[in-house]
């Protein structure tokens, strides 16, 4: 009995080391937030159903991962397997075929069930080149209390004079309420993608069809004295500083009377947990000025596989499994189902049990499919994005316009200078980069 | 007499002002790991339930003791690295100068003033086909070639202190040049070398620039462990203050102890 009892466990472990050492490891470079973070916690059901891979998880802040994963992808590092990135980057990124073409997705995945707005942004050519995680459009949050007391009702889509003038009635900052919280934080994924909309409805356009930038037109000039009026007078203090998270601690906080912003932190608030407001939460589309036209931003976290991956089949299997039906069911029943990824699948908006839990579910599907980034502006304009222009200079344009526009909030310049300033910043930098001599 | 208590008591005034000021950030992170995320957004207050739950959600979402060791291993290995290249180099310019010791001296000093991200891609494409992107040695090496100018400049001005004579005199005895170097000049500059070592340690830990873009999970220090709580998109601030309080917590408790050694090291020769 001895030797059999020794040898019953030895064996175990080295058919255990064996399989081990055939498991494929991925190494997945994501993002810090909140989906993400839930991602990660349900590895072990990944790997339980693939015992063959097991998952490296490389998680840094959003603009130092962009950074890590720009400089990996361009050299043909080759550090990861499945990288998260954003709408921004998947078509730049796809015309230089770093991305690898997701041809032939099994069956049950239902490729037709992604929403369609959502899946054009990622696709070349027809072909998927990488596969949502989750989207966001942009809404309007308001407090009910306020409004009733006001003797005001919501429309289901207000316009920007009606919010400055509620602004101005709610504004309250003896008692603690500003009457409007704002994203001012410069940066082309902060104050820019916000002041991008606020442009877009009213009538103005980034460049023009020969890429020229329209940076200092009357609609721009229009649509910065209208934000730097309403929010320097009808703001919190220190706007320049505040981005989504301090917008979103002021809101659910019950320090703002309105909040412009992603329709991400729509659980969030509603959670009496994390929000002393959620009893008394509003919501309505993005406001509109001169056109509806891109009103409401569009943006995707996005899982793709680099080509310098060596890792190909075991990274499809995780991208199809964490973007799958089946995933956003997991993520209901374990975490809540305010906490599965909105904004990529149908399905997820004819399933009750979201629909239920989350009366916002309806506002974020019709932003979300109403954004269109191939048809954004009023005139017409040559580059795909709602808040963004996909070219690799636009980085560097939306953080420079936006510390100028920052600059300007706080009162440092005008905004004809600062638009002024912008616009040269905007021409240099383009013809640099060759759009024109 | 008064006005030598007045001046004494300003002065203390003005230290404990300034260390308060210094300590306040440090101070607030530490008690900010301690709250809930609720809290840590809320008014700033210093009365507060603390918690351990940022603690234990920082944990359970990374593996802080691997991240630790490779900050240890890197930092240890680097120093060690760069004492070994810089102790010859600095013999060789304190005692044996050539009229081009100060500008080699110069120029390597100089390289501290090309911002890094301008050598980032050749760098990582060197390192990609040495297949050193993601491996602890490829840190240390990097490490190394960064704290070196300013260990062999430190190392070079304790040197310099040290009476030619001494080493002379041990020639005269037969000591060759290693024996020199080892049983005489070393134990004579030991403070020096010891605070140097100190400073290229502490370096080494906090650098992020280097260790964020070659890295990515196998050797990745704690700045990287810390980068991954950072977040502009959600409410991190408590699990981002205990992990920062627990990167942190290993190099100040080194700095506390070994305090004596540094100030020695750095006021070494100050006073002749």
């Amino acid at each position: 009995m001895k030797p059999s009892s020794t040898l019953v466990p030895l064996a175990a472990a080295v058919a255990l080391a064996s399989a081990a050492a055939q498991a494929e490891t991925i190494r997945v470079a994501t993002v810090n937030n909140a989906d993400m973070v839930v991602m990660q916690s349900l590895t072990d059901e990944f790997e339980s159903a693939h015992p063959d891979i097991t998952v490296d998880w490389v998680i840094l802040e959003e603009n130092v991962l962009r950074q890590r994963m720009t400089t990996d992808i361009a050299t043909g590092g080759g550090q990861f397997d499945v990288m998260t990135i954003g709408n921004y980057e998947v078509p730049i990124w796809a015309e230089r075929e770093w991305l690898l073409p997701l041809t032939d997705l099994p069956a049950e995945y239902d490729e037709e069930d992604l929403l369609g707005s959502v899946r054009d942004g990622l696709s070349r050519d027809g072909v998927l080149h990488a596969l949502p995680f989750y989207a966001e459009s942009s809404m309007l949050y308001y407090r009910t209390d306020l409004f009733e007391a006001l003797g005001v009702e919501m429309p289901a889509q207000p316009s920007w004079d009606q919010v400055a003038e509620w602004a101005a009635r709610l504004h309250a900052p003896n008692e603690g309420t500003y009457g409007i919280c704002l994203r001012g934080k410069p940066g082309w994924g902060e104050n820019m993608a916000f002041l991008s909309t606020l442009v877009n409805t009213n009538g103005g356009r980034w460049f023009d069809m020969e890429w020229q930038p329209e940076i200092n037109s009357a609609a721009w000039q229009q649509a910065i004295t209208f934000y730097v009026d309403l929010l320097g007078n009808y703001g919190p203090p220190g706007a320049s500083a505040n981005g989504f998270n301090e917008n979103l601690a002021l809101f659910a906080g019950g320090r703002c009377a309105m909040w412009v912003d992603s329709t991400a932190a729509a659980g969030r608030l509603f959670d009496p947990g994390e929000s002393e407001v959620a009893d008394q939460l509003g919501f309505a589309q993005a406001p509109v000025a001169d056109t509806p036209k891109g009103a409401h931003w569009l943006w995707a976290w996005n899982l793709a596989i680099p080509a310098s991956s060596e890792r190909v089949d075991a990274a499809r299997q995780f991208i199809t499994w964490a973007t799958s039906k089946e995933y956003i069911a997991l993520v209901g029943e374990r975490e809540g189902w305010t906490s599965v990824p909105p904004g990529t699948r149908a399905s997820t908006y004819e399933d009750a049990r979201y629909t239920d839990a989350a009366p916002f579910a309806g506002f974020v599907l019709d932003a979300i499919e109403s954004a269109d980034p191939n048809d954004a502006t009023l005139e017409p304009n040559p580059y795909i994005g709602v808040q963004l222009v996909g070219i690799p200079e636009f980085q560097s344009i939306g953080t420079q316009v936006g510390q100028m526009i920052a600059a300007a909030l706080t009162g440092q310049m005008s905004v004809e200078q600062a638009l002024d300033s912008a616009q040269r910043t905007a021409e240099r930098t383009m013809r640099q980069a060759g759009y024109y001599d | 007499m008064q006005s030598a208590l007045i001046k004494r008591l300003g002065l203390t005034l003005l230290a404990w002002t300034l260390t308060l000021v210094i300590c306040f950030p440090i101070v607030w992170m530490v008690l900010t790991g301690f709250k809930t995320e609720t809290q840590a957004i809320a008014s700033p207050t210093l009365f507060f339930t603390p918690t351990l739950e940022s603690y234990a959600a920082v944990q359970g979402r990374a593996d802080y003791v691997k991240f630790a060791l490779n900050s240890v291993y890197i930092s240890l290995g680097a120093t060690f690295l760069a004492l070994a290249i810089a102790i010859p180099s600095a013999y060789a310019m304190a005692f044996l100068p050539t009229k081009r010791t100060k500008g080699t001296l110069l120029w390597m000093l100089s390289t501290k003033m090309l911002p890094p991200v301008g050598v980032l891609v050749p760098i990582y494409l060197i390192f990609r086909d040495l297949g050193l992107l993601d491996t602890r040695t490829g840190l240390i090496v990097i490490y190394t070639l960064m704290n070196l100018p300013i260990i062999i400049w430190m190392l070079y001005t304790f040197f310099k202190d040290v009476p030619k004579d001494i080493l002379e005199a041990g020639r005269m005895d037969g000591a060759s040049t290693l024996h020199e170097v080892c049983y005489l000049l070393i134990p004579l500059t030991l403070p020096g070398i010891a605070s140097t070592g100190l400073l290229s340690v502490i370096l080494s830990w906090n650098e992020a620039f280097w260790s964020l873009n070659l890295t990515s999970s196998q050797a990745a220090p704690l700045t990287a462990y810390i980068a991954s709580f950072s977040s502009p998109e959600g409410l991190f601030w408590a699990k981002l203050s205990a992990a920062s309080t627990m990167a942190v917590a290993p190099i100040l408790i080194f700095g506390w102890l070994t305090q004596k050694q540094m100030v020695r090291g750095l006021t070494f020769g100050a006073v002749k």
